[in-house]
C-alpha cells in the first residue's frame, strides 16, 4: 500500500512538472491553458489518491476510512471544478477578442469568429 | 516515509516557483489569472502533504476543501469580470 502511495505521488509530482515547463514554454494563452488545465487536474487527482492510499496503512479502521473518504470527495470536486473555471476563462479570452497563435503568424480563420446571436 | 514526504513536499515547492514568472510578468491578464489558478492548485496539495507530516491530516483536509472551493469560486468571478476587458 505504500508502495502504491509512492508511485501515486512521484506520477502527480511528473503530471506538475510537466504542465508547469508547458505553462512556461507554450507561444500563446490558449496553448498555455491547455497544457495548465490537464496536467493540473491528473496531478491533483493522482496525489490525493495517493494520500488516500497512504491513510489506509494504519490498518482498516474508521479513522482512516474517513480520512480516505474525505480526500476522495475533494479529489470529485476539483475533477469538476478545474475544467469548468478552465471553460469559463477561456469563454471570456475568446470574448474579449485573443487572437490564437499560428506559426507563420497568419490567422487560419476568420478572426473573431462569428458569435451566435 | 517522513524523509520522502519531505522531498515530494521540497519538489512541489520548487514546481510553485516556475509559473511565478508567468503569473508576474504574463502578456495578458489571463496568463496572470491561470497562474495564480495553477499555484493554487498545487496549495492545496501542499497542505495535505503538510497535514500528513504534522500527524494532523483530519484537520488539514478540511482547510484544503476549503482552499479548493475558494480558488474555484476566485477564478470564475475573475473570468466573470474580465469579459471584453482583458487582452490589453
Amino acid at each position: 500500500m505504500i508502495i502504491g502511495a509512492k508511485i501515486f505521488m512521484i506520477a502527480g509530482l511528473f503530471f506538475f512538472t510537466t504542465a508547469a515547463i508547458g505553462f512556461l514554454r507554450f507561444p500563446d494563452f490558449y496553448t498555455r491553458m491547455h497544457a495548465t488545465a490537464k496536467g493540473d487536474t491528473l496531478g491533483t487527482l493522482l496525489f490525493v489518491m495517493g494520500l488516500a492510499l497512504y491513510t489506509l496503512h494504519y490498518g482498516i479502521h474508521w479513522f482512516g476510512i474517513v480520512q480516505g473518504i474525505k480526500l476522495i470527495s475533494i479529489a470529485v470536486f476539483w475533477f469538476l471544478a478545474s475544467p469548468t473555471a478552465t471553460h469559463a476563462l477561456l469563454r471570456s479570452a475568446l470574448e474579449s477578442d485573443l487572437v490564437p497563435w499560428t506559426k507563420d503568424g497568419k490567422v487560419v480563420l476568420a478572426w473573431p469568429p462569428k458569435r451566435g446571436k | 516515509m517522513e524523509g520522502f514526504f519531505i522531498v515530494i513536499t521540497l519538489g512541489l515547492c520548487a514546481t510553485i516557483l516556475l509559473p511565478l514568472y508567468r503569473g508576474v510578468f504574463g502578456p495578458t491578464v489571463f496568463d496572470r489569472v491561470i497562474g495564480a489558478g495553477f499555484i493554487g492548485t498545487k496549495t492545496i496539495i501542499l497542505i495535505l502533504l503538510i497535514g500528513v507530516i504534522y500527524g494532523r491530516i483530519d484537520m488539514f483536509i478540511d482547510l484544503a476543501l476549503a482552499y479548493s472551493i475558494l480558488n474555484f469560486i476566485g477564478t470564475l468571478i475573475v473570468s466573470k469580470y474580465f469579459i471584453r476587458k482583458g487582452a490589453r
